[in-house]
């Protein structure tokens, strides 16, 4: 962040250094169902983000001090493939995937019915194949995803979106150059039925103006995802009735 | 559940979506009214029966409810009781006052054991969603020879058909003995070819059992249309 603010993101015309509008969308695509021993799947390419999701459950809580009896705990684990990026991620836990799955889990519980399996897990896993920044929102749509094609009961999908500051404008959805030289990131969670918020991260600095119109410009984001979602949700079992 | 088959209107909802007013309809399963408005919980069909929406599930676990048929699959023993697995969040447990024979304590798996399948009923469920299974009832017992496959659950009534035709014109042509539980595992005793037929049409109903040419395939493959209503 800090130091980096002078390299140069945007062209002359206004547009980005991919030929984007600063209010245009890296494009998605959504498909679920495609791993046949989970409950769920899903797959979601972000731009050349690619993440899968499985969706294990609801089973039975184990070990058994993990267990509420009032409501499910949603478990998930978010993983980069080594080979996701162009140098090789050092397999298995560290400190960022941690967090990522720990905030994805509490976005996830605000939006499946918990309430209703007590006692119970529901295990979701996110795996990054491939990565070009914003992978923990293309986890998050994936996984929401997932767990809708296992029918575990949901207020909302939701809908991972991120937008950012870079040279002093605010741009939707940031790449890996403008990610890493920009000012700042605002990934969020939205719930696009009711434009509820259930997950919200900001790295860097933006003023309220800003912070406004990233939001502004992440819900109009969310639509268009939400409408992928719903479209890769009914292309599974198109036409039949 | 047969209902999602037909219906002049079949419509697809996601979770979120709005399906209707909760001012005049009641929430039914897989619904949750927010308050005015009524949205789905789950990825399915609607379907509306007199003042209830309701969503019938295309893809879901296994959720026992007292009374229903299962097949299941012991998994532990302890001294005076069994768990079995019946593909639900949780194992159902037999205890032995449930059987259907007089078991001394300390004995019970001298009667069944580890891997044997049973047909049993759910007696109760709590609302921790522990299941207590009953095998005492006619029919209900220790499964001893045949197959056993399994089915997503919520295409149990269209493997049965509308009241159990297309169980009954399968069971005459394959000339099998043919028991499905709700929870979608069903249990095939015959000879051979009877089972390899009853086999491609759980395959049938596998992958095309949501959409509505089932019926029509179904018909193809038995050779034979459908009896009952």
């Amino acid at each position: 962040m800090g130091g980096y603010g002078d390299v140069k993101l945007l062209n002359d015309d206004g547009t980005r250094l991919d030929g984007r509008a600063i209010d245009e969308m890296r494009p998605l695509t959504a498909e679920v169902g495609i791993l046949p021993a989970a409950d769920g799947s899903a797959i979601v390419t972000h731009g050349l983000n690619v993440a899968i999701a499985a969706v294990y459950g609801p089973v039975e809580a184990h070990p058994r001090k993990i267990q509420r009896q009032d409501r499910a705990v949603v478990d998930v684990r978010y993983n980069m493939a080594p080979f996701s990026t162009s140098d090789r991620i050092r397999p298995g836990y560290n400190r960022r995937s941690r967090e990522i799955s720990k905030v994805t889990a509490e976005a996830l519980e605000s939006v499946v019915l918990v309430e209703r399996f007590p006692r119970a897990k529901i295990s979701v896993e996110i795996e990054i194949l491939a990565a070009e920044a914003g992978t923990r929102c293309a986890g998050i749509t994936a996984a929401s995803l997932a767990l809708a094609d296992a029918g575990i009961p949901m207020r909302d999908l939701m809908v991972g979106i991120a937008s950012g500051k870079v040279n002093d404008i605010v741009v939707l959805d940031l790449d890996k150059a403008e990610d890493n030289y920009g000012q700042a990131d605002l990934p969020v969670g939205i719930l696009p039925t009711t434009g509820e918020i259930a997950f919200l991260q900001m790295d860097g600095d933006l003023s309220p103006e800003e912070y406004n119109t990233c939001m502004e410009y992440n819900f109009k984001a969310a639509k268009e995802i939400h409408q992928i979602m719903i479209d890769a949700l009914k292309a599974k079992y198109n036409g039949g009735a | 559940m047969n209902g999602a088959a037909e219906g002049a209107e079949q419509r697809l909802v996601t979770p979120g979506e709005v399906i209707g007013t909760s001012l005049d309809k009641r929430a039914g399963i897989g619904t949750l009214s927010q308050g005015e408005r009524m949205i789905a919980t789950r990825l399915g069909w609607v379907r509306e029966n007199n003042d209830t929406i309701s969503v019938d599930p295309i893809n879901s676990r296994y959720t026992p409810r007292s009374g229903d048929l299962v097949i299941g699959v012991i998994e532990a023993v302890r001294n005076n009781l069994w768990f079995a697995d019946v593909l639900g969040p949780f194992n159902g447990l037999l205890p032995m006052s449930l059987a259907p024979w007089k078991v001394e304590f300390g004995a019970a798996r001298q009667f069944m054991d580890v891997g044997d399948v049973i047909l049993a009923r759910v007696q109760e469920v709590d609302e921790s969603h522990s299941v207590v299974l009953t095998m005492k009832g006619v029919g209900l017992r220790k499964l001893k020879q045949g197959i056993m496959s399994s089915i997503p659950m919520n295409l149990v009534s269209k493997f049965k058909g509308e009241n159990d035709s297309n169980l009954r014109t399968l069971s005459l042509a394959s000339d099998c003995r043919i028991i499905i539980g709700e929870n979608g595992r069903i249990w095939v005793d015959g000879d051979a070819t009877g089972i390899t037929m009853v086999r491609k049409v759980i395959e049938l109903v596998k992958s095309e059992g949501h959409k509505n040419t089932f019926q029509q395939s179904l018909s193809e493959m038995i050779g034979n249309t459908p009896g009952g209503d």
